[in-house]
């Protein structure tokens, strides 16, 4: 069981920052995200894409604010615990116990639920029976390629991920492609790559189908496919892959007995706490009066946020406003000799 | 300003006077029709505004931006008459528009 003074939940732009302003006012951290990257959105989402909204910066990508970001809370030594969610809590003695899809725990008076909309997940297929195979041979991520040599493999998706692993796996297995359209939104080049090695019968490709159902009784037997119009076909397969990208899910979030409208959580606008004692929540996933749904603000929140752990991690102190520019204590912690 | 009609899965019709200007998916948002989630509140980045144009609709449409269905490929259950309800914008053109909502978002 780790104590600690906060623990912030999501590990995008808005924690980060939160995790700045907690470390200048002297309170210790440790920083949860689902993801096995630290930027969130910014990171998952858009790294390349330019934001011109951030204050004092005319431009950034999201890779470099978030770089930008852990740099600035280098000097406060906090953990990150990637590839974890935060599972379950349960308040004791005005302390939260958190425990992590890891097994990890914690202690803290305070957390700061900085989510955004929600935990990354892959989409998964519609189809209920799916869920029978799931993990065995229907599967949405590839952890060891081996177990696919020699097999046939069905894979659903356009995009990158669905296009490198057909020509990765073509090498081995025998390979159908198959998105609902013509076009695919992956790499040019891997788009070519994948016309060749049709041509040359490595892999076959099928467009205007979607997935109907799988079919097995204990292992999988076949893949159901259907086109527009609802005519199907039925293929042989021994794996099946889908790659439809990423989703948001509040997920655990959701039975922790918050208060939450429309996927977000009201907040007070003074802390940006929760209906419960001790839990706060910023960055997207909050919601008042006026909500912006903008880095800034969740920048703004966070500031505040920060300050209102303080009162029950310190609560026989008083809070002392400071400015980084003339007070010795924030330079310490900074690290900052002058 | 235009007549809008979302019709949920389960067949259920509102119809709404939703402003020009406004995209398909806002007008659903402030008159809190269920099942228009639009997470990323109408930046193209989520495909949780996804909704079915029947035939008659779809082609009078502006054209998909760019980008668009790269979306609706990450969409639940999207065919060749899905859109994204952020992307269209409402102008009095539009009145009478009828859009079918999918069984759920994600």
């Amino acid at each position: 069981m780790t104590n600690t003074d906060v623990v912030i939940v999501g590990a995008g732009p808005t924690g980060l920052f939160c995790a700045h302003q907690l470390g200048i006012i002297g309170l210790k951290c440790e920083i949860v995200d689902n993801l096995d990257k630290i930027g969130g959105q910014c990171i998952e989402l858009y790294p390349d894409k330019p934001i011109y909204d951030i204050p004092a910066i005319p431009e950034c990508t999201g890779e470099e604010l978030t770089k930008n970001l852990i740099d600035q809370i280098k000097p406060f030594n906090f953990n990150f615990h990637l590839n974890e969610r935060v599972q379950e809590i349960k308040n004791e003695n005005n302390n939260w116990i958190l425990k992590t899809s890891k097994g990890k725990e914690f202690s803290s008076p305070n957390i700061v639920i900085a989510g955004g909309v929600g935990s990354f997940e892959p989409r998964k297929f519609p189809s209920k029976s799916c869920e029978k195979f799931e993990g065995k041979s229907v599967l949405y991520s590839i952890k060891d390629k081996s177990i696919f040599k020699n097999k046939s493999v069905v894979i659903f998706g356009g995009g990158d991920s669905a296009l490198d692993w057909a020509i990765e796996l073509s090498k081995d297995s025998k390979v159908t492609l198959i998105h609902r359209r013509d076009e695919f939104r992956g790499a040019q080049a891997s788009v070519e790559k994948v016309k060749e090695l049709q041509k040359n019968n490595k892999l076959e490709v099928i467009t205007k189908y979607s997935i109907k159902d799988v079919k097995g009784d204990k292992s999988l037997e076949s893949v159901e496919i259907k086109d527009e119009s609802g005519k199907s076909k039925n293929l042989k397969t021994d794996y099946v892959l889908g790659f439809f990208g990423l989703i948001m899910q509040l997920g655990p979030i959701l039975e922790w007995g918050l208060n939450i409208d429309k996927k977000t959580i009201p907040v007070n606008t003074e802390s940006f706490e929760t209906n419960k004692k001790g839990i706060f929540a910023i960055g997207d996933i909050c919601s008042y009066p006026g909500k912006l749904k903008l880095i800034l603000s969740g920048f703004h929140e966070g500031a505040l946020a920060a300050r209102g752990c303080f009162k029950y991690a310190r609560p026989d102190e008083k809070y002392k406003f400071e400015f980084t520019t003339s007070s010795k204590s924030v330079k310490d912690r900074l690290g900052v000799k002058e | 300003m235009a007549k809008i009609t979302y019709i949920e899965h389960n067949g259920k019709a509102h119809t709404v006077e939703v402003s020009s200007g406004l995209s398909v998916m806002e007008g659903a948002v402030q008159n809190n029709i269920p099942g228009i989630d639009a997470d990323c509140g109408g930046g193209m980045a989520c495909a949780t505004c996804h909704v079915y144009v029947k035939e008659n609709w779809f082609n009078k449409l502006d054209p998909k931006n760019e980008g668009e269905d790269d979306m609706i490929d990450q969409a639940f259950e999207p065919s060749s008459n899905s859109r994204l309800s952020c992307q269209i914008q409402v102008s009095d053109n539009l009145d009478g528009l009828e859009v079918h909502l999918p069984e759920k978002q994600i």
